[in-house]
Formats: C-alpha cells, structure tokens, sequence
C-alpha cells in the first residue's frame, strides 16, 4: 500500500469573495521510501497541494477528494485526528525558513515543541532528542539554545528539516526547500535531503519550480500545470524523452552552460501561466503549445498512458494522432 | 553581552534626551519670555518698584549672561532646587509638588494598568476571532471614545452617574474633614477616585485595542505560524505561546507613546473632578501665573515619558532577541 | 486619410498628464465611493462646513452677545430654544453654530502647519538621506519626547492667548507625526526607477523633489494631514477649556469651559455641556473615518481587517 495515495483532490482557493479553483483534480500516489517530484510554474498549485494535504490552508479553502495517508483519509479526519496525524506521520519542510521560524523562541525549543506535542517526555529526553536531531542535519548540538536570526538562510533550512524529522514521519512534503538559498548552499541542502531520504527511508513529495533540482532527488516526477497534473512518470524518463510538450519546454528553459547552442536559441515558452479565474478552454495549455492541433482548443484531454508507468494528459498520445516528440 | 552594550547604549541616549529636554525647559521660561522678570513674578493688582524688580533680578541671577543663567539651572536641577512657589508663598516647589504628585500617580497608574490589560485582552481576543460581533463592537466603541475630548466625557460621566443618580462623589480625593483611617479611607479614596479613572480608562483603552489587534492579525499572517500548526500544537497554545507572544511587541512600544497622552489626559480630567493632583496644579500655576512651579510640572511631565520610553525600550530589547543584535 | 488621424491623435505632454490625473482622479473617488466608513464621514463634514460657512446667514451674530441676550436662564432645550441656553440667556445652538466657524478654521490651519513642517521635514530627511536623515531624525525623535499637550499648555501660557499663536502651537507640536510617515514614503521614493532615470538625465534636487517625489507623496500627506485635523480639533478644545483660547472667540471648547465654570454638571444643565461636546466628538469622528478611509485605499491590506 502506498504511503499517500490522493485521488480526484480538488481545492478552490478563496480571494475577495470569489472562488478561485487552484487544484482541478490531482490523483497520484507515492509508495514507501520514494521521492515523488511536484514540478511546475509560479501559481499551478504545487505548493497548494503541499499545504493542502495537512489541511493548513487558510480557513475558507474548499477542499474536496481524497488524501489517503497510510490508510486514513486526512481531508475526512476530526480536528483532533488531524493533530495527531500532523507531524507524526506527515511533516513539512517549507520554503524561506527566514520567516518559517518562529524569531523570539529558540530553536531548540521550537524543535522541543514539535515532540512535545505528540508525547509527554522528560527534559533530559526532549534534549537528547534535540541535539541528536541537530547533529544529524550537520549542526553542532549547542546551537539548540540560538535564536533563529543568528542562523545563516543555510543553516535555518537545516533546523527545519531537523525539526521535521523529529517524530519519525513517514512522509516529509518538502516545499521549494532550496528556492531561497545561494547555489553553493542549495547544492549542500540537497545532498543533506537526499541522504537523510535514502538512510531513514522516508517518502518524500519534493516541490520546486527547478526541474534540474528534481532530476537529481526524484524517484518519479509529476509536472503540474494550470492546476492538473499534465505527465508523471519515472523521473528519469520524464526528464529525458518528455512526453506532453509542455514538460519539454521546461526542461528545455534551464540554461546549460557552455551550450552555445542554447546561448543563440534560448528555450522557453513564450507567455505566462492563465489565470486560474480564466482558464483557456479545451486544453488549458493550448494557447502557449507549440504542436497545438484544432481538437485541443475544444477538449480537455484525459490522461493517456506514455509508457510503462507513465502518462500524460495531452491529445499528441491519442491512439492514430501526429506522432508524439522527438527524443 | 551585546545586550549590556544594548542597554548602555539606550542610556547614554536617554541622558542626551534629558539634557535637551533640560535645555528645552530652560528656554521656555528663561530665554523666550521677553520679561522674564515680569513672568515670574507677576501678581494681581500689585506693581513691583523699579528697585524691586532690579533687586528680584539679580537675586534670581536673570541680570547675568544666558550661558552662565544655563549652568546655574542645571546645577540648581540636580539639586532639586526649583525655588519658592507663588501660589503657596514660602513653600518650595519641590515640597508643594509632593503634596499633589501621589494623587496623579494613583489615577493614571491605576487607569494606567486598567487600559493595557482590558485593551490588550479584548485587542487579542478581537483580533482571534475577527469580524465577530465583540470585534466589530470594540472596533466601533474604540472609535466613539477616541474622538471625545476627555473633558467632555468627564462631565458626562459627573452629570449621569453624580449630579443625576448620586452613585458617586462629585469631585475630589477624599471626604473632606473626614478622619477616616485604613480600610474605610482606602474605601473612601476608591470611591471618588473612580469616576475619573473610568474618564481616562474609556478614553484611551481604544488605542491599546487597535494596536493589539492589527498586530495580531499581522502576526497571524506569518509563516511561522503555519509551521507551528503544521506542528500538531493545539490552537490555544499557537495563540498565546507563538501569536501573542509576537504581537506583543509593537504594543510595547505603544504603551510607552500613549503614556504621555494619558499624562495630558489626566491634566483636564482632574480639572473637571477638582481631583488634586498634579493636573490641577498645573492649572492652578497657569491661572495664578506661577511659572516656577509650572516650569517644574512640565519638566516632570517630559521626564515621565522619556522614562517611560527608556523602560518600553528595555524592555521591547529583553522580549525580541533580534533587537540585541542591531 | 492616415496623416490626418495621427496629426489628430497627437497632444502636447502637458494635456496627456492632465488627462491621466483626471482619469485617476475619477477612479479613486469610485474607490472612495465604496466605503461606508469614508462617505458617513463625508456626509457629516459637509454638514458642519455649511454650516460653518452660512453661519452669519442662519444665525444673527447678535446672539453670542451677552448683554443682548433675551432668553430663559439655563433652560433646557424647548421649542423656542432647541439646544436650551446658557446661563447668559443666551441660545446654546446660536453658540454652536458660530462656534463651528473657530474650531474648524482652527483645526484646518494648525492641521496645516503641522503638515508644511512635518512634509517639509521628512521629504528632506528621507530624499536627502545621510547626514541630513540623521540629524533630522533624532531631532524629530526629541521632539516626541515632548509630551504635545503640556507642551502647548506652556506655549500658550507664556506666549499669550490669540487665535495665531494657538493655531501655531497646535502646529509646532504635532508635526513630528507627519514627518516620522512622510520620511519613511520617500525613502521608499527615492528608490524607485523614475527618480534614478531623471537623475541620469541632469535633474536637480528640487526639481525632483517637486516633479517627482511630491506628487507620489501627496496621497500619503493627504491622509495623514486628514487625521491630524481631527487631533487638532481635539486640542484647540483642550487649550480652550483650561482656558488658554482666544477670549474673544467662542468655539466649542470655550462654550464648555464657560459651561463648567459656571458649574454647569452639578447644575444638571446637559444640554450647554452635551451639545457642544456632542458636535466635537461628530467633527472629530467624521474626520478619522474620512482619513481611515483613505488610508485603506492607500494601503489595501488593510481593508481585510
């Protein structure tokens, strides 16, 4: 059984009195010890699905579907199940720890807290646990006691991801843990996340707009799009022979270097993402694909299996359609 | 240790404060009045000979040059000298100031306290569940009572709750020729004493309201409290331990400015309730043109906000770590 | 022909700017428009400002006389009288009326000069930065120490009691306010790319100053100097009931000090201390409401509160 398994999530975000539909029915799943990558633009509601499956929302978001975590429908469970779910079996690691933290308690007590909200432990215990957790993510154990604007953006994300680890969850939703952080650090919180993933055997949805960044952590990849899930797959295979044309023009956007090939032609898309208050009709990526065919204008297309384990929601793979990319 | 060099820091500034708000004072009623002499020594009906005045003059060293008339003031401030008052001929400033200071204290710490922790109480509770009927009510009474002048309200409150209804003294500290002792006169004082720390409470505990509750709905909006939550904490403590915790912060600094809005308060309040405290004196030494004894009130009033300042400073330091660094 | 719809579409720079500020001018008030808070207050300052402005036209000057005074002695509000009188005779709405023309003249120029000062302080301190910023701010810092109402008290005393000088002491000891809101907008002014571009092309200091920055400001100084009328308005009537006010002017503030002295409370004589008071606290609401309004506008996050 998979860890999480979410079918048909939906979710409708609330701003100045109308509904804005920012999640349209996402169904996925991540199986134990895998790294699941959520990959996609500014606003096509990663990061709401992130925040979403922990019901941490703003009060007034519309959630419907299912988020099955090891065996437990988080969206139907009581407020106080869902206490007792969160951190235990789920945690979260959030982007821009410089605000993440709360700045007049210190980190050891904030990591103190996370414990001591599932269970009743002696001082000496909480600790231990606390300076063990500290260690594991390359902090010397006596920072416990520094305030978090005495940490570098580095270092703070590190507090986090062992504040996250605190209670053996078994999911950890890592949400553009490294967007905020110079190259050199992102490369180490990286190698730190992958590491911890492989030795503690945690599931992982890795959320981030960078997909070289997912290439090199994921199991699977899912790229998102205008609130769908628009290809998932093996990440490698994902990455390497894209499927729906959209996911080749984002992994086609990211500047390589040396390539002059690139520096004469950049790759990319023109335009911007629709707004979720006016979606495109038929296929929401219609009007920016570059293999755009009359029917997409009109229908909305299914998913279609790509491979094995694989597939993607684009008319190219209908059965007797104009053949699918070029490698 | 940077918070020893925090604090040193915030004294020396305190003490350069004191020394303009000294300077500040001493150019008021020495320097800008065009006769001094005159200001200070103007009574009713009665004319001071030319040799009076001369001799008045040199004896309060105003014939000497302003430099040297500065450090004569300074000297006399530290050592309390502030001279005879006019009113109360023969009494210092010093002793006549004593005599009216407890009863200012009382009202204004009493109303004081009573505005930062209904304003602060109600502010939180507002602000956690916003838009609510206690929100919106306190929005609404906050604003009614800020835009009355507290005067206005005093008389209100004497002509409803004294003149019509007779629930409470009309003025005053205590029952006159009255030899009450221990309970009966904390009683009696508490009596008259309540009608105009309920002036100042109403009018002023609006401010603490707002402030608290727009920091709070700042604070709400931060991504540490969503970590906290994502945490598995229970609400009530992501209110107090996290949320409050960090609102608090502005509404320190608040306490402090407000504090000399409720000093000017209390001038026209005690006026209104014949309260004899330091306001009253104060009015008593502009009717009576006593300018020494004004000169003294006013240097009191800038010491207590600068105080007051100095201590939400420190205090604003010891509750937010990151202060300390700067 | 083409020629001519482009020779017909092309207008001086001069117009086009007025045109935009027409456009924008015409937006905010749709803006404006919608908040219930922004046209209550509206609605009740332009009641008080006709009224103010018809004064001599409603209400015969003779009747803030006291030796004219014809009325009832402290009679509480009739048909005859609908406010009641003083204990002159004198008729409490004729007070009002004439004495909405001193506290509001007083609240709007004192309102004024603390905004001139407080403007002119902090657009030097913000756009000139540096050294500039630094002297003038703690300057401004000192000045906050100052306790405003005891402060003015003793101006007032020891400069004497006419409308000028309370209109300047009002003035003088609320601007630092102003300045403290004004030097945070231009700081943030100044950084902004039109600025560096005409900088770029050779503009002076002043000329940016009042091309540039002033006009960004103006909306923040506005509101600001909105709600520093209402504080003005406050403290004119503070001065007045201690008796620091212009003698010669009955403004509402006087009409209560003359109601109190005269014992007015113990009295039981509501209407010569509830009227007058009543029309304080309506001006003073409308102005906050007006200047909160604005503000939202200015800063749409806070309208979610």
């Amino acid at each position: 059984m998979n860890v999480l398994e979410v079918s048909g999530l939906s979710v409708a975000a609330v701003t100045c009195e109308k509904q804005v539909p920012a999640v349209r029915g996402v169904s996925f799943g991540i199986d134990r010890g895998q790294v699941l990558g959520l990959a996609g633009e500014s606003g096509c509601g990663k990061s709401t699905i992130g925040l979403g499956l922990l019901r941490l929302l703003p009060p007034g978001t519309e959630m419907a579907g299912r988020a099955v975590l090891n065996g437990a429908d988080v969206l139907a469970m009581a407020p106080s199940q869902l206490g007792a779910v969160r951190w235990t079996q789920a945690s979260v690691v959030f982007q821009g720890a410089q605000h993440a933290l709360d700045p007049v308690i210190r980190v050891g007590n904030q990591i103190e807290e996370a414990i001591l909200a599932h269970r009743t432990a002696t001082r000496r215990e909480t600790r231990a646990r606390t300076a063990e957790l500290l260690e594991l993510v390359g902090l010397p154990a006596r920072r416990a006691r520094d305030f978090p604007n005495e940490f570098s953006g580095g270092q703070k994300q590190r507090v986090m991801i062992a504040m996250a680890l605190a209670c053996d969850p078994d999911l950890v939703i890592a949400d553009e843990p490294t967007t905020a952080l110079d190259v050199m650090v992102q490369a180490q919180v990286l190698r730190l996340l992958k590491n911890l993933q492989m030795e503690l055997g945690l599931s992982m949805l890795f959320i981030t707009h960078d997909l070289s960044v997912l290439a090199q952590v994921s199991d699977r990849l899912a790229v998102m799009y205008a609130g769908r899930i628009v290809e998932e797959g093996p990440a490698d295979e994902v990455f390497g022979s894209p499927a729906h044309p959209y996911t080749a023009a984002l992994a086609d956007a990211f500047p390589r270097i040396g390539d002059e090939a690139f520096v004469q032609s950049p790759g990319g898309l023109d335009g911007d993402p629709p707004d979720p208050r006016e979606l495109p009709s038929g296929c929401s990526f219609h009007p920016r694909c570059p293999r755009v065919m009359d029917r997409c204008r009109t229908i909305e297309p299914p998913s279609f299996p790509a491979g094995a384990g694989r597939r993607a929601e684009c008319l190219l793979l209908e059965e007797g359609a104009p053949e699918a990319m070029p490698t | 240790m940077g918070e020893w060099r925090y604090v040193a820091r915030k004294l020396l500034q305190a003490g350069v404060t004191l020394l303009f708000i000294l300077t500040v004072n001493f150019f008021l009623f020495r320097v800008m009045p065009s006769d001094p002499v005159r200001l200070l020594t103007r009574q009713r009906g009665v004319q001071l000979t030319p040799e009076a005045q001369a001799a008045l003059s040199s004896e309060l060293g105003l014939d000497r040059p302003i430099p040297s008339q500065y450090l004569q003031y300074l000297a006399d401030t530290v050592r309390l000298d502030f001279g005879n008052s006019f009113i109360y001929p023969g009494q210092s400033v010093v002793s006549v100031f004593l005599r009216y200071m407890w009863p200012t204290v009382l009202l204004v710490g009493t109303a004081t306290v009573l505005m930062i922790v209904i304003g602060l109480y109600l502010g939180i509770r507002g602000g956690w569940k916003r838009g609510r009927p206690l929100d919106v009510g306190s929005m609404g009474f906050s604003l009614l009572f800020y835009s009355m002048p507290d005067f206005w309200l005093a008389m209100i409150l004497l002509i409803v709750f004294s003149t019509a209804l007779g629930w409470f003294p009309s003025g005053g500290f205590e029952t006159p020729d009255s030899d009450l002792t221990g309970l009966s006169r904390v009683l009696d004082v508490a009596n008259h004493m309540f009608l105009p720390v309920l002036t100042l409470t109403l009018g002023y505990i609006g401010e603490y309201y707002l402030v608290m509750r727009s920091s709070l709905l700042d604070v709400l909006g931060e991504d540490y409290i969503t970590t906290v939550r994502a945490k598995g904490v229970r609400e009530d403590r992501v209110l107090w331990r996290h949320a409050v915790r960090n609102a608090m912060l502005p509404s320190i600094s608040l306490i402090a400015l407000s504090f000399g809005f409720v000093l000017a308060g209390a001038i026209t309040v005690e006026l209104v309730f014949s309260y004899p405290g330091l306001g009253l004196l104060a009015i008593q030494a502009i009717d009576y043109q006593d300018f020494l004894l004004l000169q003294a009130l006013f240097l009191f009033a800038s010491l207590a906000v600068l105080v007051s300042n100095l201590v939400a400073d420190l205090v604003y330091s010891w509750v937010d770590p990151r202060v300390r660094e700067a | 022909m083409a020629g001519d719809s482009l020779a017909a579409k092309a207008r001086s720079p001069r117009s086009v700017v007025w045109a935009r500020r027409r456009l924008s001018a015409g937006r905010f008030w749709a803006t404006y428009r919608r908040s219930v808070m922004g046209i209550a207050g509206l609605a009740i300052l332009v009641v008080f400002v006709l009224v103010a402005l018809l004064a001599p036209v409603l209400v015969s000057s003779d009747q803030l006389d006291v030796t004219k005074a014809t009325g009832p002695i402290l009679e509480g509000p009739s048909l005859a009288y609908p406010m009641g009188t003083d204990d002159a005779g004198r008729s409490v709405l004729a007070l009002i009326v004439w004495g909405s023309r001193v506290s509001l003249a007083i609240g709007l120029l004192a309102a004024a000069v603390s905004m001139v000062v407080g403007a002119a302080v902090g657009i030097v301190a913000g756009f000139r930065g540096g050294r500039w910023d630094a002297a003038l701010m703690r300057f401004t810092d000192w000045f906050l120490v100052l306790p405003g109402l005891p402060l003015a008290i003793v101006l007032a005393a020891i400069l004497g009691q006419s409308m000028f000088i309370i209109v300047m002491v009002i003035g003088l000891t609320s601007w630092p306010w102003t300045a403290r809101i004004v030097r945070s907008q231009a700081l943030s002014v100044r950084e902004r790319a039109y600025v560096e571009r005409a900088r770029g092309l050779g503009a002076r200091d002043p000329q940016l100053i009042l091309k540039h920055v002033l006009p960004n400001l103006f909306p923040v100084i506005f509101a600001n100097t909105i709600l520093s009328i209402a504080a003005a308005i406050l403290a004119e009537s503070a001065l007045s009931f201690i008796g620091l006010g212009d003698p010669l002017r009955v403004s509402w503030g006087a009409t209560l000090e003359l109601a109190f002295a005269a014992g007015a409370p113990t009295i039981g004589a509501w209407w010569w201390i509830g009227f007058p008071g009543a029309c304080i606290v309506l001006v003073v609401l409308a102005f906050t409401m007006c200047g909160n309004a604005l503000e939202e506008i200015l800063n749409p996050r806070l309208r979610q509160r």
